[in-house]
């Protein structure tokens, strides 16, 4: 079966071509020079600029994590590129018609056409392209209902206020290596604001797309919800296939005020690199969000690609009442890692979490759950639940469960539970013998055991995801 | 019935699972709208046969031919011989949580339409149709929505095994030891799905341990597996015979290895 496995997984990578885009790419290396040349090619204020100093000088003297479960050669930061955007978005396209049109094409390939009239309804997308913001549709009626939904490039110049309030408050620039490496060198992302009591009217999503060779992409996402708000967001990302291994290195930063809930997507398809390893994306990425009073944050993530993940987007549960979900699927397949997982931090009383973990391996993958979750003295009457669920195909991959329990409340209750199974033979069977093809039949039990995860996504998304593993599958066993 | 073109043919089948033989030498011949029993002690090879037929992995043919409706049934795949009409009821069906029967019923009778190029099926006359195989089989609606045998008792899980063949509508089901766990009340229900089914263009081989059963599926022909070989046929009476009498008297030597239930 193994054998066929590995032939099978040898699939296409949809979304691995290359735009042919005249950009204008720094030379690879990083310095304090390329900072300010950075902050240069954004107009930056001086504030802006100083900020990202002070974070380059704490990276300097930070250390590169090394207690995941991953195992990749040591990163030369010098050999990449921290900025690269297409030439013609030097002179700011007002609108869709000026925008390079070999940029748009790229987006429709991607199935995500950025024209208003042929988008899902109800939707608006803020298109990154390497390093800076395409263009970001439905602003007009966005601003009728008071919500900000630009590049984050654009909110330092026209919301200086709100950004330099936010941006560092949940997750601060000494965080970790790759927090503080992208406080130096971020280029754009997005930036969120809904207003008091507001209802954002549509889906809010961020689709990141890497392009140019030997650059880095590092994003920043910014999501205030003011008092008694609530919006959805979604984040896509994908990339060339390419020999070479990138680093994405992204922040995203959530704040929920009392009673707002946020609800953040992400479909993560970046390349995966290649059967044997060769190529695709280091994806090294930290979100935390922190709900004040009443407020709810809801990560969901659908984790397909990259070569390798260190991710776990976390909640802080600050205020009483508060409450933190994280609903992940990750698929790691060929040579693909990935250590994911969530921290849910619980200080106010009678803060509530939840934690659904679906993990599947297959080929010669490894796959871990880490997750923390942690009572502080003052969380009085708090609880967790988590159930991580791992679920192998074939024998060469490996699952694994790294739960870290800290209570500190003894009225605080956690409970854990995790299970692995494989994609068993009598499964493969039953599903062949009922006239199913090898490939349906994985991907309908693979769909079965991510089911808890998937009804958690906008509904759009949800068939989007179903899909996304079918193509991750194809042909996987025989 | 002898001028009939056969459903099966099963020639001097000499068939293994990891490098074990278990059948040695069988031969069988079924035709259009015939019920064959195939009883035997533990250990004579009765589900190592349907999963032969069936396909499954692990179990490889060294010599002999087997023919559904003229063609070579050990040159297709497993999924191809479902498509092609034949149908294994399971001894022991295996659960797949989170999908849905309903999702799994529909993707099966898709996968077999589409193979047969006939055209879908919309999603409501499906549903239409699961709703009253449900109603035969005795089984609630609700169960389209759970998760295919997750969670189900046995009783309903061979229950779920008839609305599967209900929806399918093979050509030759095989239904290993479908009576084994079931009360006397799953067992009638069992046997009227089945017997409902009985038609002049479907075909059925029975397995069973016990002559009970029979009681309620009359079979055509009754045949004794034993030690990997069909070592007596007969009708209907045989089975009372092996009920009163035991498998005893019917072997030439032990059977070496219990290696099925």
């Amino acid at each position: 079966m193994t054998e066929q496995i590995d032939k099978a997984l040898a699939r296409e990578y949809e979304a691995g071509f290359v735009s042919d885009v005249e950009s204008e790419t720094f030379e690879p290396g990083l310095n304090e020079d390329v900072i300010r040349r950075i902050s240069g090619m954004k107009g930056e204020p001086e504030w802006m600029l100083e900020w990202r100093l002070s974070a380059f000088r704490e990276w300097l003297e930070m250390e590169e994590p090394e207690w995941a479960l991953v195992d990749y050669p040591k990163i030369d930061f010098q050999s990449i590129s921290y900025y690269s955007a297409p030439k013609s978005m030097k002179d700011k396209p007002k609108s869709l018609d000026e925008v390079d049109p070999e940029l748009l094409r790229t987006y429709e390939k991607l199935g995500i056409p950025l024209i208003e009239q042929q988008m899902l309804a109800g939707i608006a997308v803020d298109a990154v392209f390497d390093s800076v913001s395409v263009v970001t549709t439905f602003r007009e009626k966005l601003e009728e209902a008071g919500v900000i939904f630009c590049p984050i490039s654009e909110a330092v110049h026209k919301y200086p206020d709100l950004v330099r309030k936010y941006l560092g408050s949940v997750v601060p620039k000494k965080d970790n290596y790759y927090a503080a490496l992208n406080c130096a060198v971020f280029t754009d992302g997005s930036f969120v604001y809904i207003p008091k009591g507001t209802r954002c009217p549509m889906e809010l999503s961020t689709y990141f797309r890497i392009n140019e060779q030997n650059t880095g992409q590092f994003e920043r996402t910014l999501i205030v919800a003011d008092e008694g708000s609530h919006v959805s967001y979604l984040e896509g990302c994908t990339a060339p296939q390419r020999d070479e291994n990138q680093l994405h290195a992204a922040v995203v930063e959530l704040v929920a005020m009392d009673d707002a809930e946020i609800k953040y997507s992400t479909v993560q398809n970046w390349y995966p690199g290649d059967e044997n390893g060769k190529g695709g994306i280091y994806n090294f990425v930290t979100k935390r969000g922190v709900c004040h009073t009443n407020a709810k944050i809801s990560w969901t993530q659908v984790e397909t690609g990259s070569s390798v993940t260190w991710k776990y987007p976390s909640c802080i549960l600050k205020g009483d009442n508060s409450v933190g979900e994280f609903y992940s699927v990750a698929l790691t397949r060929g040579r693909q890692q990935a250590d994911t997982g969530t921290k849910m931090i619980h200080i106010g009383k009678n803060t509530k979490s939840t934690i659904i973990s679906k993990g599947i391996s297959a080929g010669r993958s490894n796959n871990s759950y880490r997750g923390l979750v942690r009572m502080n003295p003052g969380a009085e009457g708090a609880r967790n639940f988590t159930q991580c669920d791992s679920l192998l195909i074939g024998d060469q991959c490996g699952a694994h469960t790294f739960p870290y329990v800290e209570s500190r409340n003894p009225s605080a209750i956690v409970e854990h539970e995790a299970t692995t199974s494989k994609v068993s033979d009598e499964q493969m069977f039953l599903c062949r013998q009922r006239g199913l093809d090898p490939e349906k039949a994985v991907s309908m039990i693979v769909n079965g055991f991510c089911k808890e995860v998937f009804k958690e996504l906008p509904m759009e998304f949800a068939v989007e995801a179903g899909k996304l593993l079918e193509i991750s599958l194809e042909g996987s066993v025989g | 019935m002898s001028n009939t073109k056969s459903l099966l043919t099963i020639k001097d089948l000499h068939a293994s699972v990891e490098e074990k033989q278990i059948i040695k030498g069988l031969d069988l011949d079924v035709k259009p709208g015939e019920v064959h029993a195939i009883m035997g002690p533990n250990g004579a090879g009765k589900s190592t046969l349907g999963y032969v037929l069936s396909g499954r992995d692990g179990y490889s043919v060294e010599s002999g031919s087997v023919m559904l409706d003229e063609e070579d049934l050990l040159e297709m795949e497993t999924e191809d011989r479902a498509r092609a009409g034949l149908f294994l009821a399971f001894q022991y069906p295996v659960e797949i949580p989170g999908v849905s029967n309903l999702e799994f019923l529909k993707a099966s009778v898709d996968a077999q339409r589409e193979a047969r190029g006939e055209d879908a099926i919309t999603s409501a006359d499906f549903l239409k149709e699961a709703k009253a195989a449900c109603k035969q089989v005795n089984l609630p609606v609700a169960f389209l929505k759970r998760g295919v045998n997750e969670g189900f008792s046995g009783g309903e899980k061979k229950r779920n095994e008839l609305m599967q063949m209900l929806l399918l509508k093979p050509k030759l089901c095989i239904l290993d030891e479908t009576d084994s766990g079931l009360d006397i009340d799953a067992l009638q229900v069992v046997a009227e799905g089945v017997n409902s089914q009985r038609s002049a263009d479907r075909s059925f081989i029975v397995v069973t341990h016990y002559q009970r059963l029979l009681d309620y599926i009359k079979p055509d022909f009754v045949h004794v597996l034993s030690d990997g070989k069909i070592v007596k046929s007969g009708d209907a009476s045989l089975a009372l015979e092996l009920e009163a009498q035991g498998y005893a008297w019917l072997q030439k030597e032990p059977v070496e290895d219990e290696l099925e239930g």
